[in-house]
C-alpha cells in the first residue's frame, strides 16, 4: 500500500486490521520486518528559506531531490546522510523520511551532530492515526517536550514520519584530506589529535588501502592554514594533504565502499573512540573506522555473533546484515521504558512491530 | 499565574513528611522553617513566588534517590531545582511541594580529552565546566547569559541556548549522557561518551523536559577545542529591516560566525546610557563575531565588510584589540542590567523565522504603542530566538497585568508567522497557558503521553509546561 498525503496516511493507519512494515526508499532493510508495507509517497519540498537555513519537506521526498535543491543555493543537510543502497545491495531511492527515522549520519557528524540534531520539527501519524506535530521551522525552539528526537531513530516504531523540517548550513567552497599512513589499530589515537585540535576537522576516519583520513572544509585559505598547521601537528604520523581525491574518500567512507558487493555480516559499532583498538582486536575481520573511532564498521563472517566477541564495550552495536537481533538489547529499566513508549503511542502494537527487537 | 489548589492532606502531613525525609538523608540537608525555605520560594521569575513544604539538598545520587523515594510513597509533588535561575518559573514550587535542589553536587567526576567530553554532577555551573577544562584549551559551548550562575541540571532540563549556539548548538546537542533518577527513585544511565542512541533516543526527549521526567543527577557534556581566537564587528544601520536584511544575506553568503546578535534603538540607548560601550546612535546594531586565526579571521570579516556595505551602514567597527572586543560585546552583555536600571522588565524568548524579523518588529512597535508600554529588542538574529524586553513598572498598579498581556501578544505573533513560544528559556508557569497557540490537543497529548511513562503520578514539577484544564486529569489521578 503507497499514501500520497499525511490524510491517505492517517486513514490508512485508523483503517489498519494488521500490522505494518512502513517503508520510505526501502533502503535500509534492517530488523525484523512484518506486516504489509505501507510506502511513505508524501513527497515534495514544501519551504526553502536559504536566508533562513531552514527546509521543510514531505517524508517521501528522495535524499536526492533534497540535496539537489539546498546544493543549488550552496546550501547543505550538516549531517551528511548516507547512503546504504550500495552496501546492503537494495535498489530503491533513499528518502528523507527514512534517512531521520533511521537517524542516520555520515562523517561530519563528528563536527555538525547527528540527523537529530539539525531536525528541527516533524509531522507524524502516531498507531491510532492521529496527526501529531512538534518542532516547528525555526532552529531553537523549547516549547514543550522535544518529541523530534524521540522520533528521530525510532524506525517507525512510534509513528509514521510525515513531514520533517531540517535546519541547514552553508556547503563549504573547499576541502582537503589530511592522510595518515597508519594501521586501523592506531587511528584512534592519532584522530584524537586532531579532533582535540582547534583546526575544526569535519571529518576523522581509517578507511583499508588508504589510512587514517581527516577532513578539513571551509573557505579556501582557511582549508590551507588549518590543514597545513594539522599536517604538523601529526607530522610522526607521516602526514600527507590530499587535494583532488578528497571528496572521493568521504564519498567512499559514507557509503562503506570497500564493504559493498563483499559476502559476510555488516556490523556498525558506536563506541568511546579509545576503546576501538582493544575491539578491533576482538573482532578480528575488517574494517572501516568513522567518528575518531567512534564508529566501527565491520565485515564478519556470516553468523558471527560480534556483541560476544567484541565484549566488553560501552556503547551499542547494530548488526546491518546477518542472522544476530538488529539492535542492541537495552538494559531492562530502559527496556522497559522503551516498551511503555511504544505501547501508548502505538497501543495496538502495528507499526513496524518487533522492528528493534 | 494560576496554581493549583494545594492538596490540604500533604499540608496537613508536613511534620510527617519532613521526619521522613530527614530520617533517610543527612541534618543538615532538609530545611522547612519559613527563613529556611525564603530563598527558594521563587526562582528569576520572581514576579510569583510561593513557600515549598520543605527544601532537600542532598549530596549525592543515592540521596536524590532516598528523597525521591519517600516523595513518591507520600504522594508529594518534587519541584527539581538547579540554581534557580529560570526565567520561565520552572522551579517555583507549590506549597504541598517539596523542592529538590542540587546546588551541593557540583563535582567534576572526569575529564576525557581523547574522547572530549566531562562528566560532571549536574548542579555544577555552566560557567565552571568550561573553568575546570579551559587552562588545557578546552571548552563546554552552550553559554546562556546566566552562565555564570545557572546550572548544568537546569540547562539540560529547559535545553537552554546561548548567544554562540548559531554554530555549536544548544543543550540537547552537546549532552551525551545522564544519570536520571526516577521520581520512583529508580537510577537510571541513559547515554554515554558515545555517539547516538542504541534504542529509543531517550536522552533527546529528556533534555528539555523541564524536570517533568526525572532529576537529572549526573551529566556527560561534549567539550571542544577552542578556537585559535575569535573577533566581533558592530555594525550600524539605519532601519530595522535593513539590518534583518544584512542578516539574511552574511548567511546565504556561506560565512557561518559563531554569533549574530540585534540591537534595536531603545536597547542601545538604555545599554549606551548603562555601560557607555561607545555604541553608535542609530535604528539597528548587529555584532557578529567570527572564529579562526588571525588569516582566518581576517578572510571571514573581509566577506561580512563585503555584504554589509550593499546595506550602507552607517558604522562598521572591527575590533583591533582584545579592549575593543570586549567593549563591543559590553553593551550586548549589560543589556539586561540595563534595562533592569531603568525599569521593571519582562524579557520575552520567542523565535521567529529569519525572514520575518522586519515584519515582526514593525508589529511589536504597534503593539507596543497599543498597550502603551515601552519594548526593547535585543536578540540572537542568527537563529530568529528574539528576547524583547517589555518595560513596565511594578509598583503602577494594573502595569504587570498590562505587560504580560502585552508579552502574550508579542508570542501569539511568533507562533503566527510560523515560530515558537519560547527558544531557549522554557516553558515553565510563564508561558503554559499559551501552549495551545501553538500545539493542537493531539499534540500535547502525545507529550504528555511521555510524561505518564517516566511519571505515572504526575508528581515530578507537576504544574508547569501544559495548561492546567488539559493536565487536570492526569494530575488529579
Amino acid at each position: 500500500m503507497k499514501v500520497a498525503s499525511e490524510e491517505e496516511l492517517a486513514e490508512a493507519v485508523r483503517a489498519a486490521q494488521g500490522p505494518f512494515e512502513i517503508v520510505g526508499g526501502g533502503t535500509r532493510p534492517v530488523g525484523a520486518r512484518q506486516g504489509l508495507p505501507l510506502q511513505v509517497g508524501i513527497t515534495g519540498i514544501r519551504l526553502y528559506e536559504p536566508g533562513a537555513l531552514t527546509l521543510v519537506a514531505g517524508a517521501g521526498t528522495t535524499l536526492t531531490e533534497i540535496e539537489a535543491a539546498v546544493a543549488a543555493e550552496g546550501q547543505r543537510l550538516p549531517f551528511e546522510p548516507a547512503r546504504w543502497g550500495a552496501l546492503l545491495g537494495t535498489v530503491g531511492e533513499s528518502t528523507i523520511g527514512g534517512v531521520v527515522a533511521a537517524n542516520v549520519s555520515g562523517p561530519r557528524r563528528v563536527q555538525a551532530g547527528a540527523c537529530r540534531d539539525s531536525l528541527i520539527g516533524l509531522r507524524f501519524v502516531d498507531g491510532a492515526g492521529t496527526v501529531v506535530k512538534n518542532g516547528g521551522r525555526v532552529m531553537k525552539n523549547v516549547t514543550g517536550y522535544d518529541l523530534v528526537k524521540l522520533l528521530a531513530g525510532s524506525w517507525g516504531t512510534l509513528g509514521v514520519i510525515s513531514e520533517v523540517a531540517f535546519k541547514l548550513l552553508p556547503a563549504a567552497p573547499a576541502q582537503v584530506t589530511v592522510v595518515l599512513d597508519i594501521p586501523a589499530a592506531a587511528a584512534p589515537a592519532a584522530l584524537a589529535v586532531a579532533l582535540g585540535s582547534p583546526f575544526d576537522v569535519s571529518g576523522a576516519g581509517w578507511l583499508p588501502g588508504v589510512g587514517a583520513v581527516i577532513r578539513i572544509e571551509g573557505l579556501a585559505e582557511s582549508v590551507a592554514y588549518r590543514a597545513a598547521r594539522l599536517a604538523d601537528l601529526l607530522a610522526p604520523h607521516g602526514a600527507r594533504i590530499e587535494r583532488d581525491g578528497s571528496a572521493q574518500i568521504w564519498a567512499d567512507l559514507a557509503a562503506v565502499g570497500p564493504f559493498q558487493g563483499r559476502a559476510g555480516d555488516i556490523w556498525r559499532f558506536s563506541v568511546k573512540p579509545s576503546d576501538a583498538p582493544g575491539i578491533l582486536a576482538r573482532l578480528g575481520g575488517e574494517v572501516v573506522l568513522d567518528w575518531g573511532g567512534g564508529l566501527i564498521w565491520a565485515l564478519l563472517p556470516e553468523g558471527t555473533d560480534a556483541r560476544a566477541l567484541a565484549a566488553p564495550y560501552s556503547g551499542h552495536a547494530t548488526c546491518l546484515r546477518g542472522t544476530a537481533p538488529a539492535f542492541e538489547p537495552e538494559p531492562a529499566p530502559l527496556a522497559a521504558l522503551s516498551r511503555e513508549l511504544r505501547a501508548r503511542f502505538d497501543p495496538r502494537g502495528i507499526l513496524n512491530p518487533g522492528r528493534m527487537g | 499565574m494560576e496554581m493549583p489548589i494545594p492538596s490540604a492532606a500533604i499540608l496537613a502531613r508536613k511534620a510527617a513528611i519532613v521526619a521522613r525525609l530527614r530520617a533517610v538523608l543527612p541534618a543538615d540537608a532538609v530545611i522547612d522553617t519559613p527563613e529556611e525555605t525564603r530563598a527558594y520560594e521563587c526562582d528569576a521569575l520572581s514576579a510569583y513566588r510561593c513557600a515549598p513544604l520543605a527544601v532537600v539538598l542532598p549530596r549525592s545520587t543515592a540521596e536524590v534517590a532516598a528523597a525521591l523515594k519517600v516523595c513518591h510513597a507520600e504522594g508529594v509533588p518534587v519541584v527539581p531545582r538547579g540554581a534557580g535561575t529560570s526565567l520561565a518559573g520552572g522551579s517555583m514550587p507549590s506549597a504541598d511541594s517539596v523542592v529538590l535542589g542540587l546546588a551541593r553536587m557540583n563535582a567534576v567526576l572526569e575529564t576525557d580529552y581523547p574522547n572530549r567530553f566531562i562528566r560532571v554532577e549536574a548542579g555544577r555551573t555552566n560557567l565552571s565546566v568550561t573553568g575546570a577544562v579551559e587552562s588545557d584549551g578546552w571548552f563546554y559551548a552552550p553559554d546562556p547569559s546566566s552562565q555564570l550562575a545557572c546550572a548544568i541540571a537546569g540547562n539540560i532540563a529547559m535545553n537552554s541556548g546561548g548567544a554562540h549556539c548559531l554554530k555549536y548548538g544548544v543543550t540537547t546537542n552537546n549532552l551525551l549522557g545522564v544519570t536520571l533518577v526516577t521520581m520512583a527513585g529508580e537510577v537510571l544511565q541513559i547515554g554515554g561518551p558515545w555517539c547516538d542512541a542504541g534504542g529509543l533516543d531517550l536522552l533527546g526527549v529528556i533534555c528539555g523536559s523541564e524536570g517533568q521526567l526525572g532529576v537529572v543527577t549526573e551529566a556527560t557534556l561534549r567539550i571542544l577545542p577552542k578556537p585559535e581566537g575569535a573577533r566581533p564587528v558592530l555594525i550600524g544601520f539605519d532601519a530595522n529591516e535593513v539590518a534583518g536584511a544584512c542578516v539574511a544575506d552574511i548567511i546565504r553568503a556561506g560565512v557561518l560566525p559563531v554569533a549574530i546578535e540585534f540591537m534595536d534603538r531603545p536597547c542601545i540607548r538604555a545599554t549606551e546610557d548603562f555601560a557607555h560601550a561607545g555604541y553608535p546612535d542609530c535604528e539597528a546594531l548587529l555584532i557578529v563575531e567570527v572564529e579562526g586565526s588571525a588569516a582566518e579571521i581576517d578572510e571571514q570579516l573581509r566577506l561580512i565588510r563585503q555584504i554589509a556595505e550593499r546595506h550602507s551602514p552607517v558604522e562598521f567597527r572591527e575590533a583591533q584589540s582584545e579592549d575593543e572586543a570586549r567593549r563591543i560585546w559590553l553593551g550586548r552583555k549589560s543589556a539586561f542590567g540595563a534595562m533592569g536600571q531603568i525599569n521593571d522588565y519582562m524579557c520575552l524568548d520567542g523565535t521567529i523565522p529569519v525572514s520575518a524579523l522586519p515584519e515582526v518588529l514593525r508589529r511589536i512597535g504597534a503593539l507596543s504603542a497599543q498597550f502603551g508600554l515601552d519594548v526593547a529588542n535585543v536578540f540572537h538574529a542568527g537563529d530568529g530566538n528574539m528576547h524583547p524586553l517589555i518595560l513596565y513598572n511594578a509598583n503602577t498598579p494594573g502595569d504587570l497585568q498590562r505587560c504580560e498581556a502585552l508579552g502574550a501578544e508579542i508570542l501569539k505573533l511568533c507562533v503566527e508567522v510560523g515560530g515558537c513560544l519560547t527558544g531557549e528559556h522554557g516553558v515553565g508557569i510563564e508561558k503554559r497557558d499559551l501552549m495551545e497557540v501553538q500545539f493542537a490537543a493531539p499534540d500535547l497529548e502525545a507529550q504528555m503521553r511521555v510524561k505518564d511513562v517516566f511519571d505515572p503520578g504526575w508528581l515530578l514539577n507537576p504544574a508547569k509546561v501544559f495548561p492546567l484544564a488539559v493536565s487536570a486529569g492526569r494530575r488529579a489521578g
